[in-house]
């Protein structure tokens, strides 16, 4: 449901004020111990950020998706492993749960989600299904009322800090398509499963991600979400969708603050005994890069209302936004070293740090192809209508 | 006990702000506002009072246009219990806001009152002194540590100087200074619980209190522009300076 204007103003200056204030302020510590202290996420659960999407009646804030957007352009304006810590538990970790789970699931879990309590990791990709997750391996085998979970599960955002995994298995060995897939939820408690070591990455310093391993794991056929086998890749690819309108806000902040640090820098450096903002080839690239960001914030904005008014050309503009914005930060990220001449290239700028994170945006959560091709699809499906 | 904290809606800490085209005063038009940071610290002081069982009660209040509101709802978001919004659109100074908040004061029987020293847009710094004066109250201003025992308050204040520690006799009055507490942030659970706390509006005709200007606003203008330094050649030409152009040696 929608809050008043007064309450969503509030709020938002609320998440503002703690990411300039506090978070900001530890983006160099986070770069270089590679963690995102303890006391800033015991801070996030305490101003309620893991809840942002799960509805009140569940212990969360209950966004609409216009909302979680706004939020999402103040979150991405800081060094985006912070948002990882909770990104889970506010998009595919938990999404899955409300949206196809039973009511007594998501009583179960989704209060200790919304608090932070438990933080859920999404484990669908694998060494052998990215893109193409609908061939995916892991199997659940059915053993009495449990079921035996074999697989390997690969760069899962959290597993390390994770109390249950929503997981996507094979319950149907003859069906080796999408049908065959389930979604179960897991708790990290699980006997048989183990964590590989932690990934090490071009960026992103203070994200947590590693392959999860599952031997012999009982899980009770209870646990899988919304009690039905074979609709698990369904619910996973309605996870995606909202999670890349969140994404795509997060990158969008990104270009906001990208626009900042290169403009800023641009007003204070000297070169030729003049501000070098004041040369029109830097105006250019700056001048390109609020364009994107204007193009960006307005797309977002609009993708997100045709979300929350269930607009069924949804997974196309879904994936239309993330498409932009992602490859927009990209560019953005790249002018802003650009303008930063050789400073871009020190670790000690932000902008240096900046652009190798947001190579990420462009491949995971669905990959730009893997976005062209959605939007592809689904505007010849409707050529005829 | 119960606590009153009137809180200002005032133009953001961070803005910039421009004084209008033809002097009448700044421009609050489109400009972000907020509640004035030393009220802050009075509401957080008075929920932090009662977060340790020592108060039972803490009742905002605010004066001014509706939008004032949305003020109240911080104080609420931060752990008042209710809130009152005495609306009027007419400008009001600091000897109308504690006529009103005296009236406010007599409704609610509060055993303490605290707000802000002075609001960062007008800088008066009267309308706690005014409204212990209406009351006849103690009061205890520039706070920079605050302590309720039997019935009192100690107060440490912030004067020149030093600090001074004095005993007032409840109900009195308590003006915050910036170093009397931190203020936490407002977390998002409690902001959508404050939407569920009531907040009452109220006029000031109901509470019997006219607050016509008194005060005529004759012109506003920007301070003015600071002008450049000067290098000076030697420490002797810098400490002849200091001696006899600037006169502080």
């Amino acid at each position: 449901m929608a809050l008043d204007q007064e309450t969503f103003a509030l709020l938002k200056e609320s998440v503002r004020r703690f990411v300039q204030e506090r978070l900001v302020p530890n983006e160099d510590r986070v770069e270089h111990e590679d963690e995102v202290p303890a006391e800033i996420i015991a801070e996030m659960k305490e101003l309620g950020l893991f809840g942002l999407s799960i509805p009140e009646e569940y212990g969360g804030i209950g966004l609409s998706m216009s909302e979680e957007v706004e939020i999402g352009f103040e979150l991405g304006q800081t060094a985006l492993a912070f948002r990882s810590v909770f990104g889970t538990n506010v998009g595919i970790g938990s999404q899955g749960i409300l949206m196809d789970g039973t009511e007594e699931q998501r009583r179960t879990y989704l209060p200790k989600i919304a608090t932070g309590e438990y933080i859920f990791s999404f484990a669908l990709t694998e060494p052998g299904a990215g893109s193409d997750a609908a061939s995916l391996k892991t199997s659940a085998v059915l053993d009495g009322d449990h079921y035996v979970i074999n697989g390997t599960k690969r760069f899962i955002t959290n597993a390390v800090r994770a109390q249950g995994f929503t997981l996507m298995a094979r319950t149907d060995a003859a069906n080796k398509g999408a049908g065959g897939i389930s979604a179960f939820i897991v708790p990290r408690d699980t006997p048989g499963i183990t964590l590989g070591k932690i990934d090490k990455k071009m960026g992103q310093r203070g994200t947590k991600t590693c392959d999860v391993i599952f031997e012999n794991a009982r899980v009770p056929a209870a646990n899988i979400i919304g009690g039905k086998p074979g609709v698990g890749f369904k619910t996973a690819m309605k996870v995606l969708d909202r999670g890349r309108l969140h994404i795509s806000s997060i990158s969008t902040g990104m270009s906001k603050r990208l626009l900042k640090e290169a403009a800023t820098y641009a007003s204070e450096r000297k070169q030729f005994g003049q501000a070098i903002a004041e040369f029109q080839l830097i105006q250019g690239m700056l001048a390109d890069m609020q364009t994107e960001l204007y193009a960006a914030e307005s797309m977002v904005r609009d993708g997100a209302a045709r979300y929350d008014a269930r607009d069924p050309q949804m997974p196309m503009l879904a994936a239309c936004c993330k498409y932009f914005t992602t490859e927009a930060v990209g560019r953005a990220a790249d002018r802003a070293v650009q303008i930063h001449g050789g400073a871009g290239y020190i670790n000690e700028y932000k902008v240096e740090r900046f652009y190798r994170d947001v190579r990420l945006l462009r491949l995971y959560e669905g990959t730009s192809q893997i976005q062209q091709l959605v939007i592809a699809r689904n505007l010849l499906k409707n050529l005829g209508n | 006990m119960k606590i009153l904290v009137p809180v200002k809606r005032v133009v953001d800490y961070n803005v910039k702000v421009r004084v209008k085209a033809d002097q009448t005063g700044v421009e609050t038009a489109n400009v972000k506002m907020s509640m004035n940071p030393f009220d802050e610290i009075a509401v957080e002081e008075a929920v932090r009072l009662k977060e340790a069982g020592i108060a039972t009660e803490v009742i905002a209040v605010s004066c001014g246009l509706l939008s004032c509101q949305e003020t109240l709802r911080t104080a609420l978001a931060i752990g008042a219990d209710r809130a009152i919004l005495v609306e009027t659109d007419v400008e009001l100074q600091p000897l109308a806001v504690a006529k009103l908040l005296a009236a406010v004061f007599k409704k609610e029987s509060p055993d303490l009152v605290i707000l802000g020293k002075q609001a960062i847009d007008d800088d008066s710094n009267q309308t706690g002194q005014m409204l212990g004066a209406l009351l006849g109250r103690p009061q205890a201003t520039f706070a920079s540590k605050v302590v309720i025992e039997g019935g009192a308050a100690q107060v440490t204040r912030e004067v020149d100087g030093g600090l001074e520690t004095i005993k007032i006799t409840l109900p009195a009055i308590v003006t915050t200074d910036l170093r009397l507490n931190e203020p936490r942030y407002v977390t998002l659970p409690n902001i959508m619980k404050a939407k569920k706390k009531p907040l009452e509006n109220v006029k000031p005709a109901d509470l019997g209190v006219d607050v016509t200007p008194r005060l005529k606003t004759l012109k506003v203008t920007e301070p003015p522009k600071r002008s450049a330094g000067v290098k000076v050649p030697d420490v002797a030409t810098l400490v002849a300076k200091l001696k006899n152009e600037a006169k502080v040696i």
